[in-house]
């Protein structure tokens, strides 16, 4: 492959569908001989530090911050990845839609007129459509892994909390934070799972295991897995039609297959909303007080006191979304407020996960629709109030919250609705198998 | 609880954003939309109930109080125009 074929193809897809914030000019640097063929391209969403390459977060405050030092993950794919470019997203992965965007908005492959999904909407929407690069790098909070995944058509592994590095990773909420993998197939996105996991030093939350090789599931045998459906995402009010359908014919199919499943139930499916972006806005509005003006991002002359000059340079380079997450973060953490929203929701949090384990204890796999919904339009949109845009994350912000691996899979080639497969920590193995023996009999 | 404008601004103090009239106006309806919505986590009990700060449980990380090497003055200094003789500049404290 030659780079310039490579680079050719990236900037005539960045014109029709904006998958880049910036493109990677020096793609194949000094590995640009047939020696290194075998050195795909690959795409990063761009709040991942890429020593060299501008690095925005999508954000306008760090519109000119460019990396001294490379995330772990990055370190580690560079003997077999060139990355291509930096992709678009909502403002730090504050959105559903890749429409908070301090940049360009990514348009879907499959429509053009409709969302590739968030927040990892431009890994998502360039992995489908490139003929060069097979899979990507995202990073998931609350489901902007699987949600881009689903509305691109396209495979997505969110892994366990903790199995992959995030030292290098542009905060958006710690506790639930988790970079992950896309692929054109489940053995692309694993392939390049196999590469990021591991234990690193530099990252305090990252788990200590012996490395797994994940592609030694794909093909495995799954008749022994048990699966459970849950009843309360699966049908029924505040799940479209199309998708409903959809997913009951995937699961028919497995069922033609010899797999058995049972419909589960699962309660507390209606604090999932708050809970999740309770924790998520707190964890932000810390994360984001780092942004001041001074060491990097955007600055200005140095005028007024030291508040006053940090609160100018914020106001003026945080989008609407960031500044409304910042103030209800603050607002639910503030004395008097603090243990009626932030305390609890990580109480509840704690039921959350233990639903998940027991209900894991019976069960290999839990499996329900990646999205309630089809990739809405932009002029949709635009219509929807926050409250509606964060009630389009019921599905995938319960296994984020608990920090289980999850694995979407297209229903059918080239349809815009997942399969999303969710096993117990550390049980990668389990969605892999699940996920690409679905993808053979789809 | 009441949510008003006076509210709104407080909050956008301690979170040092400045906020114009229509902003203030903005994030008053939404304070009081997703709020509302919130609210719906009252109903569960959560008595005995211990925090999840992570969803995984993790152990303390110690390591060894030693030097290792570290960004270069040039590196450190790389993405400021705030900078003065090895120092990075910020406005006036007093």
């Amino acid at each position: 492959m030659e780079a310039e074929k490579i680079l050719d193809e990236a900037r005539s897809l960045n014109k029709k569908y904006n998958f880049f914030i910036t493109i990677n000019e020096n793609l194949f640097p000094e590995k640009a001989s047939p020696k290194n063929e075998k050195i795909k391209p690959i795409s990063v969403k761009d709040n991942i530090c890429t020593k060299g390459l501008r690095t925005t977060a999508g954000s306008k405050i760090l519109e000119n911050y460019v990396p001294v030092f490379d995330a772990t993950v990055i370190e580690k794919i560079k003997k077999k990845y060139s990355i291509i470019g930096k992709t678009t997203m909502d403002e730090f992965g504050f959105g559903s839609f890749s429409t908070n965007c301090a940049y360009e908005v990514p348009k879907n492959p499959l429509d053009d007129s409709r969302t590739c999904g968030g927040s990892s909407g431009g890994c998502a929407g360039y992995t489908y459509a490139s003929k060069f690069s097979d899979s990507s790098i995202g990073e998931s909070t609350g489901g902007s892994i699987s949600c881009p995944a689903a509305f691109c058509g396209i495979v997505g592994i969110t892994p366990t909390y903790g199995l992959v590095s995030r030292y290098g990773l542009i905060d958006y909420a710690n506790s639930l934070d988790k970079i992950g993998t896309f692929g054109k197939s489940v053995e692309d996105a694993t392939k390049l799972l196999n590469v990021i996991s591991g234990y690193d030093k530099k990252d305090s939350t990252s788990i200590k295991k012996d490395k797994e090789n994940y592609e030694s599931y794909l093909g495995k045998d799954v008749k022994k897995l048990k699966i459970a459906v849950i009843k309360e995402f699966s049908q029924g009010e505040g799940i479209n039609n199309e998708v409903e359908k959809e997913f009951w014919s995937g699961v028919k199919k497995l069922e033609n297959k010899g797999i058995k499943y049972d419909e589960v139930s699962f309660s507390l499916t209606d604090v999932f909303i708050p809970t999740y972006y309770i924790i998520a806005m707190s964890e932000a509005s810390t994360n984001l007080a780092k942004y001041s003006g001074i060491r990097y991002g955007a600055s200005d002359e140095l005028k007024g006191t030291f508040n006053e000059y940090f609160s100018h340079v914020r106001s003026n380079n945080f989008g609407k979304e960031a500044k409304r997450r910042i103030l209800l973060g603050t607002f639910m953490r503030m004395a008097g407020y603090r243990d009626a929203y932030y305390i609890k929701a990580l109480k509840i949090r704690s039921l959350i996960i233990n639903e998940y384990k027991k209900l894991l204890k019976n069960y290999d796999v839990l499996l329900i629709p990646t999205m309630s919904i089809l990739p809405p339009k932009f002029s949709e949109i635009e219509k929807l109030s926050p409250v509606e845009t964060y009630m389009s994350d019921l599905l995938t912000v319960g296994p984020n919250l608990a920090g289980m691996p999850m694995i979407s899979v297209p229903v059918k080639k080239d349809k815009p609705i997942g399969m999303h497969f969710i096993a117990d920590h550390l049980q990668e193995n389990k969605i892999i198998q699940m996920g690409d023996f679905y993808e053979r009999i789809r | 609880m009441k949510i008003d404008k006076e509210l709104i601004e407080k909050v956008a103090k301690i979170s040092r954003l400045n906020l114009n009239e229509e902003e203030k106006e903005i994030f008053l309806k939404d304070f009081k939309d997703v709020l509302e919505n919130f609210s719906k986590i009252s109903r569960v009990d959560v008595i005995n109930v211990e925090l999840s700060v992570q969803p995984v449980k993790f152990e303390n990380v110690l390591r060894e109080d030693k030097v290792e090497n570290s960004l270069d003055e040039k590196d450190v200094f790389l993405n400021t125009k705030h900078k003065e003789k090895g120092f990075f500049k910020g406005p006036k404290i007093l």
